[in-house]
């Protein structure tokens, strides 16, 4: 009897975690690529890139624990093919582990705009805390200007906090506005505003022709579809991820776009995965999702761990339902904290609750019909978390307004 | 069981009281209360998975 685990993360670690909370006493072994324990992720384009927090603060949380759970940890240990029947796995050194169940917790890796723009000395992209140091380095070296590719979160919070380190900054979008594929255009536009009163220079709705270099191999600017050019000594690249599903090849799994997984985590019998990597039908919105957040990250390892001991017909497991979460998640720029928990449309009503976009300090909801799909705040954490508890019960959307009666 | 609150580090992000709304509370000032610094033992599950989701690791139960 074992569990592996793959990833030893956020996900990872919480299913994990979770396995032994439920009284799960075989083994599990818990296999990561990275040689480190991997960081707490969130503070490397805040706390950590300014500075404010030394870097030992991006310790994830669960190092101090971890000895308590009596998990045969493998670093520096990457998975490299999954077989499913019989379940087996193979690790790139080549060896081979039979487990009983599996958990998919490989999460995802930022995406470039292209090979050779990534070699590119001054160009950058933020995942892990080498990253950080790496741009933080750059930064405190060189006074030039930076360019942030992608305003998408990662992308605008590195924007928001080069621009108070006191750099000169451009922000660029090919979408209309930022955050598009998570947030409603209003929103957007109130963050291209946050971001042109700071002082960045926000560039939305021109895509990016290349990197360009100088003749030192370090980067020279950014070349844009229409033909102009943003100088920049710094270069940051978001434009978002790609799930870690190449190991997964040949496996008979779905790996379209992430693991493709049924309303309970369930990937393949005996086979659960969570958290970035993992693409899954969520039945409270009606639709199929793979959310790239934090907070996620932790409550889809603990359902799929459940989950797959009851696949695995572990004593006292139970049945267990579908995992129909309300999706939370927070971005701090500047002093600002955004906190929206739910996922809304883009063709959604937005009606504003408490304060005004005006003073910098709102909460709105979003509706369409009968439902309420999301609650969205600035500087709002009371009423954003009042506003899930109630779309935790349910999206009726009397049930959420008459809080703000 | 004891609920231990760092507010040098907690940024009323509020997730704590919507696990456990009975012990966390933040405010209209934004600021978190504790409601109860001994909670009852039924509450101690909670509490538990409030201070392992606090993005700051602010919270300590102790027993
Ligand atoms: C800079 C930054 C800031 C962020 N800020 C926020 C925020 O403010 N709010 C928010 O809600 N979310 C934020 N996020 C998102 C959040 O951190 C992620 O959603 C979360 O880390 C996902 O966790 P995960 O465990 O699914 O994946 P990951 O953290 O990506 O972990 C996957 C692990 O799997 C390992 N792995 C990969 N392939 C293999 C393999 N073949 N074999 C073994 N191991 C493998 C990797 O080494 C890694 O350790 C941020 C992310 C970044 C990068
Ligand atoms: S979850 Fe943590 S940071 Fe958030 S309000 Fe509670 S104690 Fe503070």
């Amino acid at each position: 009897m074992s569990v592996l685990v793959a990833g030893a993360s956020l996900a990872g670690l919480s299913a994990a975690e979770t396995l032994r909370k439920s009284g799960y006493e075989s083994e599990i072994v818990v296999v990561d690529r990275s040689t480190t324990l991997p960081v707490d992720r969130p503070p490397l384009s805040k706390q950590i890139l300014s500075g404010e927090w030394a870097l030992e603060r991006a310790v994830s949380h669960s190092h101090g624990k971890l000895d308590n759970w009596g998990l045969d940890l493998r670093l520096g240990s990457a998975a490299s093919r999954l077989e499913l029947d019989p379940l087996r796995v193979t690790l790139e050194d080549g060896s081979v582990l039979e487990p009983e169940g599996v958990v998919i917790a490989t999460g995802s890796r930022p995406r470039h705009i292209s090979d050779s723009a990534s070699r590119l000395q001054g160009v950058h992209v933020l995942r892990d805390l080498a990253h950080t140091t790496a741009l933080r380095s750059d930064l405190e070296s060189s006074s030039g200007p930076v360019a942030v590719v992608g305003a998408g979160f990662i992308g605008a919070e590195v924007a928001a906090t080069c621009r108070s380190l006191g750099h000169e900054v451009t922000m660029i979008e090919a979408a209309a506005t930022p955050l598009v594929r998570v947030l409603p255009a209003p929103i957007g536009q109130y963050i291209a505003g946050l971001h042109r009163e700071s002082g960045v220079d926000v560039r939305l709705g021109v895509g990016v022709a290349d990197i360009v270099a100088g003749p030192d191999g370090h980067v020279r600017g950014v070349a844009m579809a229409d033909g102009s050019m943003i100088e920049a000594t710094i270069v940051v690249v978001g434009i978002g991820v790609q799930p870690n599903v190449e190991w997964l090849e040949g496996s008979g799994l779905d790996i379209a776009n992430g693991v493709t997984c049924d309303a309970r985590c369930v990937a393949s019998p005996r086979v659960v995965a969570a958290g970035d990597v993992a693409s899954w039908h969520n039945p409270r919105y009606d639709r199929r999702m793979r959310v790239e957040q934090w907070e996620h990250a932790i409550g889809q390892g603990e359902h799929a761990a459940v989950v797959l001991l009851s696949e695995m017909g572990f004593a006292g497991s139970g049945e267990v339902g579908a995992f129909d979460s309300v999706p939370w998640f927070w971005s701090d720029q500047y002093d600002r904290k955004i906190q929206m928990a739910g996922i809304p449309d883009a063709s959604d009503e937005m009606v504003v609750v408490e304060g005004s976009i005006e003073e910098g300090r709102f909460a709105v909801l979003f509706r369409r019909g009968e439902r309420c799909s999301a609650v969205l705040g600035v500087n709002r954490p009371r009423h954003v978390m009042q506003a899930r508890m109630r779309l935790e019960q349910s999206l009726d959307w009397d049930g959420v307004i008459s809080l703000f009666d | 069981m004891k609920i231990i609150v760092d507010y040098d580090l907690c940024e009323s992000n509020a997730i704590c009281m919507g696990i456990a709304p009975e012990v966390f509370e933040v405010r209209d000032d934004d600021l978190l209360y504790i409601l109860q610094e001994n909670p009852p033992e039924e509450l101690r599950e909670r509490c538990e998975e409030a201070a392992r989701r606090c993005p700051k690791q602010a919270i300590t139960v102790e027993d």
